[in-house]
């Protein structure tokens, strides 16, 4: 719990890595993103909230490198490297034909590094989201939470500086989620790495998050941000309290002012 | 005796429904294998009791017993047949794995190559092989290389279009992924592609076992000619010739049975490569 010093607090984190009037078109008319203004910092525990089809995955595209913006800039501060960036899907997206273990090697196997070489950090990583004594297991024999924590291991086994994550508990049920999200944060307090995670759900991105950037939609853009100013370790206890119903309150207000925002763009 | 005792004394509590589904499943175990031998027999029965009560004289339809009592007579020949039948199917069918597997691997590897040969690959399938063999073994002077050519012609078409398709069945999330972490194209084929491919493959693999057996011996009835090495299908000519029906007959029931045999290989190599992992392979639980 005292390790948590080491993310320093908001407002004195260096940059990680900034997005200037970024826009997105797709087919010459779908304007997925436009002026797109983002930056984040080294320790930011970003949720990207919005309704369906502003662009989150879009956004998390580009600076993924899947894709590039139409125009507009991403800049990285210090450039990025191998191994700096781990992604992990709405669905747990792992190798039906391999094994946990071996599923989580494939970063690190892509960049021709052999089994062994890396058991340590394959073990580590599985340790880390509690799947070491699965290791051998092939994924139809786990429940989705443990393939999604499948999923994250192999995001975290090369100790990313930054975790993307697209709607990753989407899927779970509620129990799980929440079991999940506990984890989420702490790991992301154990290694101190950034994370941008996408969501529809206003509950997950307050309980998550230090910043929500909330999205609209047509096109897609910076609406609002929120910052939940409360304090990491965040437990059960958090998910109780009145400050976390007053900030689901006004992370809500900021999404449906978003959603309004598009209502009169579209009759006007 | 309440309840609470019958907990203490931790009798597994199996419920009717249960019960039933066992019993049901035990039973389609057995029926399983029983049945098709139990009709297998029965059929040969019938045939046997038709051709004894209607006095079907030998030289129109064979009793089961006069066949495989030809079987056995003849065996040296018929096996020097089955052999060489056997070889050139097998052959046959080892070169369309490796041409269609290639194929297929080139196709994906450049779109541009796939769009050039894809037309080719479809013109030798559509075109039926008793049509082209006679050209071939005008053109081709080795009897072998002809046969082989026919067989490998009806048989290349299930792998090269199902290993494409698998080829091309890779999950987008996965491809992302790959391309995120950096992969090139060789660790994406062989880390991605491949294992993606591996069901669709076998499943052709099935298909072509059999093919490369009707290739062979259609490749056989046209190339004719007789004398040492010559396979099955010529067997069966030959013997039509000289209207020596029951060992037609038992010509024909070593192909049948060369084809099952084939069949069921393929099917337990699937099965030893799947079973691990692949949904096909997985015994549902009801
Ligand atoms: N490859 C593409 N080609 C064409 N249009 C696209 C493509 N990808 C996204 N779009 C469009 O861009 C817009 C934004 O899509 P995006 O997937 O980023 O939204 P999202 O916020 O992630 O939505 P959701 O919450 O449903 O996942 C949508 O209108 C979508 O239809
Ligand atoms: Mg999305």
């Amino acid at each position: 719990m005292s390790d948590h010093s080491l993310i320093p607090p908001m407002g004195q984190r260096d940059e990680l890595l900034r997005m200037t009037d970024v826009d997105k078109v797709f087919n010459g008319n779908v304007e997925a993103l436009k002026n797109l203004n983002l930056t984040v910092n080294q320790g930011d525990f970003i949720s990207l909230l919005g309704p369906s089809g502003c662009g989150k995955s879009t956004a998390l595209r580009l600076i993924a490198g899947l894709m590039r913006q139409t125009s507009g800039q991403i800049k990285w501060n210090g450039g990025l490297n191998e191994g700096d960036l781990g992604v992990v899907f709405q669905e747990p997206t792992l190798m039906p034909w391999a094994t946990v273990e071996q599923n989580a090697w494939l970063p690190h196997r892509l960049r021709g590094k052999s089994l062994d070489d890396v058991r340590g950090d394959i073990m580590w990583a599985l340790k880390m989201v509690g799947l070491e004594k699965f290791q051998k297991s092939y994924p139809r024999e786990l429940s989705g939470g443990m393939k999604m924590r499948v999923s994250i291991a192999r995001a975290l086994v090369t100790q990313p500086r930054l975790i993307l994550m697209d709607e990753p508990f989407a899927a779970l049920d509620e129990i799980t989620r929440h079991k999940l999200n506990n984890d989420l944060l702490m790991l992301r307090d154990k290694l101190k790495c950034t994370v941008i995670f996408v969501t529809h759900s206003v509950f997950e991105s307050v309980f998550l998050s230090d910043r929500i950037v909330v999205m609209a939609a047509r096109p897609g853009r910076v609406s609002a941000e929120v910052s939940v100013d409360a304090p990491y370790p965040r437990t059960e206890e958090f998910r109780t309290s009145a400050q976390y119903a007053e900030l689901c309150r006004k992370a809500s207000d900021a999404l449906h002012g978003a959603m309004n925002q598009h209502g009169e763009r579209a009759s006007a | 005796m309440s309840a609470p005792e019958m907990h203490a004394t931790q009798a597994p509590v199996v419920d009717l429904e249960e019960l039933q589904h066992a019993r049901a499943q035990r039973r389609d175990k057995i029926a399983k294998w029983s049945l098709p031998i139990l009709m297998l027999g029965l059929a040969i029965f019938l045939w046997d009791r038709i051709v004894v009560w209607n006095e079907i004289p030998h030289y129109i339809l064979p009793g089961p017993g006069l066949v495989i009592q030809t079987l056995i007579e003849d065996w040296g020949m018929l096996s020097d047949a089955l052999w060489v039948t056997l070889k050139i199917t097998l052959m046959a069918l080892g070169v369309a794995v490796v041409g269609g597997v290639g194929l297929a691997v080139l196709f994906t590897q450049s779109r541009y190559f796939e769009m050039a040969f894809y037309p080719f690959a479809v013109i030798l399938q559509v075109t039926p092989v008793v049509s082209i063999a006679p050209l071939i073994f005008i053109y081709v002077d080795s009897r072998l290389a002809g046969l082989l050519l026919c067989a490998w012609i009806v048989a290349f078409f299930p792998i090269l279009s199902n290993t494409t398709l698998g080829l091309n069945s890779t999950d987008h999330n996965l491809r992302d992924l790959y391309k995120i972490y950096g992969a090139t194209r060789w660790q994406r084929l062989r880390y991605l592609q491949l294992p993606t491919a591996l069901p669709y493959f076998l499943g052709g693999l099935r298909i072509a076992g059999g093919l490369s057996l009707i290739g062979a011996v259609v490749a056989e009835y046209v190339a004719g000619t007789g004398g040492i090495g010559s396979g099955l299908a010529f067997r069966i000519l030959e013997a039509g010739y000289r209207l020596n029906i029951p060992r037609m007959f038992a010509a024909l029931i070593l192909i049948a049975a060369t084809g099952v045999v084939i069949f069921t290989f393929a099917s337990l190599l699937s099965h030893a490569l799947l079973h691990k992992w692949h949904e096909s392979a997985i015994k549902r639980e009801n």
